[in-house]
Order: structure tokens, then sequence, then C-alpha cells
């Protein structure tokens, strides 16, 4: 077979500056999603903690830190995002692969909040949404995960066929931001 | 219109999927009989009042939604999740 090359979900569309906001793409690298099976949310929380260090993530919630991450993903489901999952998992959670099937952006900057107030209808200015919170909602048409990773930093993730839009989108209230001046 | 979802807090109408009454919850067993069956595929109250509905926050976390609301009023009275709602 021949050898097949990787292509990321925005190559070609990323990086992007406009102003002061910086769009940029993540190596997410391996992505799973976790959903607890009935009455389990607690032993698949301790069995996260000992093999990846972090607990299932509250409704809203991000657990862990950059390279390796729970971020609450809707109504019973998590998805972890970085370590390959421990096999422990799997006693207490149907444990599905995601790699590849997400686009996943960071937006960062001062203003990166103006931007997303465009688009979103949700409040993610900092005295509401802090460092560690997400929220699944709507970007624009789509629906994403946003979650808060920085003081002015945003992790952005919506399915991976919707890259371009994605970034068209997010590039189009990034101008509008910026002419504001 | 805002829908206070069980999981999310309060959001915007345009997030929600709106399904129907929330009957849907209420299925008859296989041999309840005809009459009970006729009513749960055909027939609806149509209340001018308090009514269940199920909504589906499809633009959010994907949760089932039970919303009483009234129809006189508008006014949106409560919600829980249809998970919890039917057991």
């Amino acid at each position: 077979m021949d050898k097949l090359i990787a292509k990321s979900p925005c190559e070609g569309l990323l990086p992007l500056t406009v102003g002061s906001v910086t769009l940029t793409e993540e190596e997410p690298g391996v992505m799973t999603s976790v959903a607890p099976y009935k009455g389990c949310e607690e032993a698949l929380s301790e069995a996260l903690k000992a093999a990846h260090g972090m607990g299932y993530p509250a409704a809203n919630r991000a657990t862990g830190r950059a390279g390796s991450r729970a971020v609450w993903f809707g109504h019973g489901q998590a998805m972890l995002i970085g370590p390959v999952p421990d096999a422990t998992l799997s006693e207490h959670a149907a444990i599905v692969d995601q790699s590849d099937a997400w686009a996943v952006v960071r937006l960062e900057g001062e203003g990166a909040e103006d931007v997303l107030a465009r688009l979103v209808p949700v409040d993610l200015r900092a005295a509401h949404f802090k460092r560690g919170h997400t929220v699944r909602s709507l970007l624009f048409h789509m629906t994403a995960s946003i979650t808060r990773v920085g003081d002015t930093a945003f992790q952005i993730m919506v399915f991976r066929s919707m890259a371009e839009t994605l970034v068209h989108d997010l590039k189009t209230a990034m101008e509008g931001v910026a002419a504001r001046g | 219109m805002r829908i206070t979802c069980p999981h999310c807090g309060e959001r915007d109408r345009r997030e929600f999927y709106y399904r129907g009454a929330a009957t849907d919850l209420e299925r008859p067993a296989p041999d309840a009989g005809e009459e009970a069956w006729d009513n749960f595929v055909f027939l609806r109250e149509n209340p001018a009042g308090e009514t269940r509905d199920l909504w589906y926050h499809e633009g959010g976390c994907g949760a089932w939604i039970v919303v009483a609301r009234n129809t006189v009023t508008h006014e949106v009275l409560g919600t829980q999740l249809a998970s919890e709602a039917r057991s």
C-alpha cells in the first residue's frame, strides 16, 4: 500500500492572526468519548484519576491540563483528549475512539471574548466563564464544544467536516472585532 | 424565549428542537389493548393551561428535556431531564 499522508482538519487554513486575536490549530492526539454506564460515574472517576490523573468532569467543566484533558461533552459523556485510554476505563464506561473526527482550534488574544460574543449565544466573559469551564452550544450554525484554557484563550471543537466553515466564521468575526479598533 | 436546561442552565430557544407532548414517555405495554394504543398514537390533549412537552437540546448537551409550560400565559413553569421524569 502507498504511504498515507496525514492531513489535519484545518491544514492550509491556519494559523491566522487578525488584530490582537490569533487562531491556531491544536494537535489533540488521541481523542476518546467516555460515556459512563448507569450508576458508574464515581467508579469511572476513580479509574480516570488512577490511570490519567484527573476525575470525570462535572457538567460544564473540564479537568486535567494541556496535553491530557477530560472535557464534559454533553448529557452522559466526556471527551478524553490526549492520552491513550487505559483499559480499566471500559469496565465503567463505553469507550469510543474519536481521533481525527473533530477539528480542534485555539482562539487566543485580547478580544477573543468579543469574537466569540458575535457567534455564541452564551455569556463567555471571564466573570461567568473561567478557566476549566466548558459549554456545548452553537457557534454560528454549528454545534460546538468551547472550553476556556487560559485567561484569554479558548479551545473550540466542531465536527471535522465543518473545519472550513469554522475558520470562515471565526475569521469574519475576528475581522469585525478588529475593524472596531 | 429562554429554556432552562437542567445541565446547561438558561439557553436560547434556538438551541432546542421541539418534539411534542411528553406522552411519549408513557408508552403503554405491548398487550395494553387497542384503546390504550389508539390513545397513545393518535389522541392528544389540547389544554388551555398547563402542558408538558418534550424538547431536545440539540445545539447543546444533547439531553431530552420535559418542559412544563402554560399555553395561556406562555410561562415556562419548570424543566427536568426526560430520563429522570420517567424513572
